[in-house]
């Protein structure tokens, strides 16, 4: 199963099972969306739950407020998470306030997907990666899957889940990644992270599309000798610190790799991690691997942005030497 | 009556002249005398709480409030057709509206002292919380009869938004929204001529507001909103287009904002006496009174009975808030969430922490 695949068996689940999910956005119904995630939905569950609104993220995000106060589950799709702005001022001051404003008499439970990050040569605001602002907010649960098993099980739980959720799908590897993923409902729990793979030299941190180049990354250090402990953060809030931490305690070093810009972002926020809860068994600086604090460039010039597996590489080799 | 009021004719629709005389008849809404009566008890009593509200303001017992003082013959018209089960979608200056649904002033008084616990309307159903965000409560607004629909509930949404808030891009997707889903909301515009310190005029070249609602194909109006019967009317119809025909309407009632935007506001800086004072002519409260008094139903005498009697148990609702009590540091985290995460609890055990530590001083 693909990404794009397990994330509509994802949708297919919750529609069947539970009357109050709707799913709605642009292009989303009739066309089953631009990159054919809903496909078939709307076929097989009616328009008035799986359809296309006006073009307007605001309405989409400020209706879905309405529906989740009166009890629905609203599933709605920004186009790219680089179109969601208009939609933002009710993510911030609605989304995320409204179970604490009526002090817990409503909730606007919902999940907002989004597919966003670079790599694939697009049109200005196509190619962004603003996971940090989301994890920002106080009262949003931020996910990112890098496996479509992931996607899946964290969808399932994204849509049970009564908080809302910002669901952000790693467009670059929709259908990069096949994996064999159960047809049945299961669900990966929000807020824990998946140590891919133990090691005891450098504990190495990504999440979503960028997991992919990290594990090429880690194949360079494996030939070079390299013991890496692999995290897929999987959930960006609430992160998963716990898991990082005692990871840092074993290895003593900490490299974290996103596509976002550097400065306040999650890699940040994991250094903070290791500083006030792993000081003592630091062997080296924790390193951030990151897009640069830049606008992300056009398509010419997307390849200096992106980390690369050899730059991941150099990286952790740097730190392990350290 | 949308028809004949269409406002591309740019018409004010009204029912009683500022002598509280009934000048067409034949849009007297449907309701007794005793209703009457008592909406007006009701626009009463919301006026004394206001007024009150702003003295307790200025001598620093509650925080910034935005008065209603003028506007309560909207809320007092909305109120004959509002219904238990119906939801009431507020900005923060509908008062009377709260009053009608069911929340208490107690409550009214602790979100404007500060306690989110004010916000919780114990005995009202379908009432949400004040909404700062100039229009945005209208999609809300519009998602909700969504769920109606969707449900095939018998509901009504009824939301309210300014004069300024119409140039917000909220309200022209609330509108389009509404009308291509085709949901039960009846959309109230209080135009109440400022926004903040900037008046209508300069809002907008339309020709009312009540037209912008003709792009987007829902029926629209322009009321008098000082005008109780007038108001009344419009209510009647609205809720009978959204209730029956599941149609959104737009209402633009005018009126006048005799108070300042909030209590940190200074009107005289930015409108003129004489405006005030033709204004003043047109105050719903004294319209309806004149009415009522031309009726025999009601005189000077019972006024100020009822009056004492308002201002006593607006005095004791506002002492019940002040003594609500303290604001527990837990409840600064427990809403946020369904279940608390640990980061959230990690913060509220050090705080804890240190607040102990600052005790052993």
């Amino acid at each position: 199963m693909t990404l794009v695949k397990a994330i509509n068996n994802a949708l297919d689940i919750k529609l069947n099972e539970n009357k109050d999910v709707v799913i709605y956005g642009e292009d989303v119904g009739y066309e089953g969306g631009v990159f054919r995630v809903t496909q078939g939905l709307q076929e097989k569950y009616g328009a008035q739950r799986v359809f296309d609104s006006p073009l307007a993220e605001s309405g989409i995000v400020g209706t879905a407020v309405g529906m989740a106060v009166a009890g629905m589950k609203p599933v709605i799709e920004m186009q790219f998470s680089g179109f969601a702005y208009p939609g933002f001022n009710h993510i911030i001051s609605h989304v995320s306030r409204m179970r604490n404003r009526s002090r817990g008499k409503y909730t606007s439970s919902m999940v907002i997907r989004m597919p966003y990050g670079g790599g694939i040569k697009a049109l200005e605001h196509h190619s962004e990666s603003m996971e940090a602002i989301y994890g920002h907010i106080p009262g949003l649960k931020v996910v990112m899957p890098s496996t479509p098993h992931d996607a899946k099980g964290l969808l399932i739980s994204a849509i049970e889940s009564q908080d809302p959720v910002i669901y952000m799908e790693p467009k670059r590897i929709y259908r990069a990644v096949k994996q064999e993923v159960s047809e049945d409902k299961f669900n990966v729990q929000i807020g824990k992270a998946n140590v891919v793979q133990q090691g005891k030299d450098v504990t190495v941190v990504s999440y979503g599309a960028m997991m992919r180049d990290t594990q090429k990354a880690l194949a360079l250090a494996k030939k070079a000798g390299i013991s890496v402990e692999l995290i897929d953060l999987r959930t960006i809030f609430p992160l998963d610190v716990d898991t990082i931490a005692s990871s840092i305690k074993k290895t003593g070093r900490i490299v974290t790799v996103h596509e976002a810009p550097n400065s306040f972002g999650v890699a940040s926020e994991i250094n903070s991690i290791a500083l006030e809860e792993s000081f003592l068994h630091l062997e080296a600086p924790p390193k951030r691997v990151t897009g640069f604090d830049t606008i992300f460039p056009l398509p010419q010039g997307e390849h200096h942005y992106m980390p690369t597996p050899e730059k991941i590489y150099y990286e952790i080799e740097k730190t392990v030497k350290f | 009556m949308f028809k004949e009021y269409d406002p591309l004719k740019n018409k004010l629709f009204s029912v009683m002249d500022k002598d509280g005389n009934i000048t067409h008849e034949k849009w007297m809404p449907d309701i007794t005398d005793e209703k009457s009566l008592q909406a007006y008890k009701n626009m009463m009593f919301a006026r004394k709480a206001d007024l009150m509200t702003v003295s307790y303001q200025r001598q620093g017992r509650i925080y910034t409030y935005p008065p209603n003082y003028g506007q309560e013959a909207i809320a007092g018209g909305i109120a004959q057709v509002l219904r238990e089960d119906d939801w009431v979608v507020p900005a923060y200056r509908e008062l009377g509206v709260w009053l009608a649904k069911g929340a208490t002033l107690k409550e009214v008084f602790l979100y404007f002292m500060g306690y989110e616990d004010g916000s919780r309307f114990e005995n009202a159903k379908h009432l949400l919380p004040v909404s700062v965000p100039i229009a945005s409560q209208l999609l809300h607004a519009t998602g909700i009869g969504y769920e109606i629909k969707y449900n095939q509930k018998d509901e009504v949404v009824y939301t309210f938004v300014g004069d300024g808030g119409t140039s917000e891009g909220d309200f022209h997707e609330a509108l389009n929204f509404a009308s291509v889903w085709k949901v039960p909301v009846v959309f109230v515009i209080q135009n109440n001529q400022y926004a903040i310190s900037f008046n209508v005029k300069n809002q907008t070249s339309s020709r009312n507001l009540a037209v912008k609602a003709v792009a987007y194909g829902l029926k629209s109006i322009q009321v008098d909103g000082n005008d109780f019967f007038a108001m009344t009317k419009v209510a009647q119809e609205a809720a009978k287009l959204a209730r029956e025909k599941q149609e959104p309407v737009l209402v633009e009632a005018l009126t006048y904002r005799k108070g300042a935007h909030t209590t940190s506001d200074d009107p005289s800086k930015y409108r003129t006496k004489e405006e005030e004072q033709e204004w003043e002519e047109k105050d719903p409260m004294k319209r309806m009174k004149s009415y009522l008094a031309s009726k025999e139903l009601w005189d000077d005498k019972q006024e100020e009975e009822l009056d004492a009697q308002y201002k006593k148990e607006v005095e004791r609702q506002f002492e019940e808030a002040e003594n609500y009590g303290e604001y527990p540091l837990e409840d600064v985290f427990k809403y946020h969430y369904d279940e608390m995460p640990d980061v959230l609890k990690k913060q509220l055990y050090a705080h804890e922490k240190y607040l102990k530590w600052k005790e052993g001083q």
